[in-house]
């Protein structure tokens, strides 16, 4: 008989090793996954993992996007972290990154063709305030009528999505682009622009504002007495009361915070990667950057590498399906699996499996 | 009956072990029908395991049962009522939003249609003198009333052996005069009662024979009747006993005063505190007694700002602080110390530091500019540890893993050691060892000869009687006028805690 106990501590072993022992449980369920489509499962794991990175065919187009996709992951994931930690469930970030992208980016178009360099810190700070204020409806719903943070914040993603469409259609649709949809190139509006900051990396502002993101997240959670009272919070939020915690503010704080962090993201996005407003740049980072900051067990430095690992799979993902053929749905579903085991393997941090029945001492 | 003796249950040589910890080592002990058998042990001594064990919740690894002499393994508790058996637990299970008769049905295996059952119910509870209306929510029935809900849906099953585990820390002194004679009827009419409790002078006037457990060993079995409270102690504890002593000062200035403070209740079922006023000075002990469930927890939200009301109902040296939140009160020296230690005064997986830093931070400088200086937080958790005896490897230590008595010890220590200028403690022993609770009522003690107002709630009156100057208790939000404590008599206290609750005319045709 298998029995789980409870530790008396939560081990710090485990608590680092089963991120890792999950990626290895993804792996081996992937491959019979790929093996059962007809896939060599080694080649198919191959392609994923390791070629991105190290195959000299992929590498040098592969590499630079790990971070280009990996920034928006972890500034967003750092955002919800924090709320994560304390008890604060944000599932709309999706919806915040799409309109701190349309109200960031809409500023820039408004000086269409101005070429001052005031532009693009403007509109990285009209971006941020746009994810705040979509983050603000949850919040202020929750602390003066008690409405559920989760559903508000993610039945607001489709009303995102909405505004979104009718902007790269109507308001923000580019005047010279013969009734595409979609808005201006901002890669060729240059004061507006987010571009590679050092050719061949991949690194462009939304990189540096994420590495940022988790210096302050590590910071504020450790030596801060903001971060102090977060965890508090989410552990057992009577003693936090006890402690002098103001919930309402915390709500506040942490919904505001993972709203400008996404709101950040979807600017740097949409002036850089994706380059314009279009229907749909949003590639659902909002709603990965979720996996991601639980893959990262809700630490900054796990963040970083989750939010790495998460892009590698994406990419590699692309490679596998043009190089195999294998289907997307069984990329997200390798994802999702990571995801999965995590949770899983997460419970031998606070339990131990023991064999057998208990021994009399 | 069969064997060489009549024993209604024969339990021999028990044991059973958790990780960590052996509850029950080779336990043996034997109930005759109709006797009132004690199970005496301190908190952890491993008298609910046994009981467990025998009401089929638990399965021993070792050892065996014989009921009216034969083989006896219940493997669940639906076993153990159908030979017979009935145990009336220390917490309650009851739904506040049903009626009593619908309570009592649902935890039948049988129940009869409703109307019978609670003429059945009317008649057992005037058979017993236990009045229960069946019609009544439980939600508005007394802590003492609801303990009468599980014993009549104990006695409509008919059992043999009524299991009791500390049926009495929920009752004032009358509801307790009740309680026994409804157990001494029900013992001579048969039914043999396993009575667990580390209340002393219950079992001298009860019991007929005892069972004295400590860290899962039977140590001695004796008549109470025959042996004196403090004999049954140092059995129970197995060391002689240090009663707290206290240097007797004059009072100084008033310190903290509360006038006419009302705190409506935020959910249903909760209570309210109704037009409160005392005053404590500096030096002075007031206890707060009553049964659970009367407002010692709102008393103690209220006071240490988790929950804030008008101003001026609340001032400490004179200044109205009654809106303050609880880091304000904190720094003007108002500290407390609530009676749920894991969740409430501790988070339970954050570590020793953590938790010292989770009150100390404004008093102790623990933090400049909102950045946290772990190091004098780490520092403070090891003075808390060193001068108040917490066993635990050291401040990294989570508060999960210390015993309750260590982690008590912790959290009252957290405090005292902040110096405060009014303390107020909720519970400040339960489910502390016996050495542990003198040293946390000595550190009480020292601390008002020092000059604080020391305001203790609990609900263990011998502890209020030892240390308390003045003495008021608690009734349904209410608060008695405080009386000084040692010219009160048992009887008294027991009227100001409510009394029987309007029952005491219960036994009266009996």
């Amino acid at each position: 008989m298998i029995r789980l106990e409870r530790r008396p501590e939560p081990s710090r072993l485990w608590a680092a090793a089963s991120p890792v022992l999950a990626v290895i449980l993804t792996m081996i369920a992937g491959g019979v996954l790929f093996a059962f489509l007809g896939k060599d499962p080694f080649e198919a794991i191959r392609t994923i993992f390791w070629d991105p990175l190290f195959n000299e065919q992929f590498a040098s187009y592969s590499r630079p996007q790990l971070l280009v996709k990996a920034g928006p992951l972890i500034l967003i994931a750092i955002g919800l972290s924090l709320g994560f930690r304390a008890g604060i469930w944000n599932i709309g970030a999706e919806g915040q990154y799409i309109i701190g992208a349309v109200a960031g980016g809409a500023v820039g178009l408004a000086f269409y063709p101005s070429e001052s360099s005031m532009i693009f810190p403007l509109m990285v700070i009209v971006g941020a305030l746009g994810g705040w204020a979509w983050a603000m409806i949850p919040a202020i719903l929750r602390t003066r009528f008690n409405t559920n943070e989760i559903l508000v914040s993610l039945l607001l993603v489709y009303v995102a999505e909405q505004i979104l469409a009718s902007m790269a259609l109507g308001l923000l649709r580019n005047p010279d682009g013969g009734g595409f949809p979609g808005s201006r190139n901002f890669q060729q509006y240059s004061a507006a622009s987010n571009p590679e900051l050092i050719a061949g990396t991949g690194v462009h502002w939304g990189v540096v504002t994420a590495f940022i993101a988790v210096i302050f997240a590590y910071v504020l959670l450790n030596r801060h007495l903001l971060g102090f009272q977060i965890r508090l919070t989410g552990q057992s939020p009577k003693a936090a009361r006890f402690a002098g915690v103001r919930p309402n503010r915390l709500i506040v704080f942490c919904l505001g915070t993972s709203g400008v962090l996404a709101g950040l993201a979807g600017l740097f996005e949409v002036t850089g990667p994706a380059g314009q407003i279009s229907i749909d740049f949003n590639s659902g980072y909002g709603f990965t950057a979720i996996i991601v900051a639980f893959l990262g067990r809700l630490h900054p430095v796990g963040i970083l590498l989750a939010g790495l690992l998460m892009a590698l799979t994406y990419i590699g993902g692309e490679l596998a399906q043009f190089m195999l053929g294998l289907p997307a749905a069984a990329i997200q579903l390798v994802q999702g699996m990571l995801l999965f085991f995590l949770l899983a393997v997460d419970v031998l941090s606070n339990f131990r499996v023991r064999f057998g029945k208990a021994e009399v001492v | 009956m069969t064997g060489n003796d009549n024993a209604l249950l024969a339990v021999e040589g028990l044991s059973k072990a958790y990780p960590g910890v052996v509850a029950n080592d080779h336990v043996s002990f034997s109930i005759a029908p109709g006797e009132i058998h004690a199970l005496l042990g301190e908190n952890g001594a491993g008298k609910s395991t046994l009981v467990k064990m025998i009401y089929g919740l638990v399965q021993p690894d070792s050892g065996s049962m014989r009921w009216q002499g034969s083989p006896y393994e219940p493997a669940t508790p639906h076993a153990a009522r159908a030979a017979g058996i009935a145990m009336v637990f220390q917490h309650f299970s009851l739904f506040e939003a049903l009626n009593v008769a619908e309570n009592v049905a649902l935890g039948m295996e049988d129940p009869p249609p409703m109307r019978q059952l609670s003429t059945r119910i009317r008649e057992v509870s005037e058979e017993y003198g236990l009045p229960l209306d069946p019609d009544r929510l439980v939600g508005d029935l007394s802590a003492g009333e609801r303990q009468r809900v599980e014993i009549i849906r104990c006695l409509l099953q008919d059992p043999k052996l009524l299991i009791m585990d500390e049926p009495t820390s929920v009752l004032t002194p009358q509801e307790v005069e009740i309680l026994f004679q409804t157990l001494r009827q029900l013992s001579t009419e048969g039914t043999a009662i396993l009575y667990i409790s580390h209340k002393l002078e219950e079992i001298r006037s009860l019991c007929d024979r005892a069972t004295i457990l400590r860290l899962g060993k039977v140590v001695g079995r004796c008549d109470p009747h025959q042996s004196t409270a403090r004999e049954l102690a140092e059995m129970m504890v197995g060391q002689s006993l240090q009663t707290p002593t206290r240097k007797r000062a004059e009072f100084g200035e008033v310190v903290i005063e509360l006038a006419d403070l009302s705190v409506p209740s935020a959910n249903p079922f909760g209570t309210s505190l109704k037009n409160i006023s005392f005053s404590v000075r500096a030096g002075e002990v007031l206890g707060i007694g009553g049964v659970a469930g009367n407002g010692q927890d709102e008393l103690l939200a209220a006071l240490s700002g988790e929950v804030s009301g008008p101003a001026e109902a609340i001032r400490l040296n004179g200044e109205p602080i009654g809106r303050l939140g609880p880091n304000e009160r904190r720094l003007r020296g108002l500290l407390s110390a609530p009676e749920e230690r894991l969740g409430h005064a501790a988070a339970p997986d954050m570590t020793l530091t953590e938790n010292a830093a989770l009150t100390g931070m404004v008093r102790e400088e623990l933090a400049r500019n909102g950045f946290i200086d772990w190091r004098r937080a780490r520092a403070f958790a090891q003075r808390i540890i060193s001068a108040f005896d917490v066993r635990t490897p050291g401040p990294d230590n989570a508060a999960r893993s210390l015993s309750g008595g260590n982690l008590q010890k912790f959290v009252i220590g957290r405090e005292v050691l902040q110096r405060p200028v009014a303390l107020v403690v909720n519970q400040p022993t339960w489910g502390v060892d016996a050495s542990a609770a003198a040293a946390i009522r000595q550190a009480l003690l020292d601390l008002a000869a020092e000059g604080t107002a020391v305001i203790c709630i609990s609900q263990d009156l011998d502890e209020l009687m030892e240390i308390s100057d003045r003495f008021a208790a608690l009734n349904e939000g209410r608060l008695s006028t405080p009386r000084p404590a040692h010219e009160l008599s048992v009887e008294e206290i027991g009227l100001m805690m409510g009394g029987a609750h309007g029952m005491e005319v219960a036994h009266a045709h009996g």
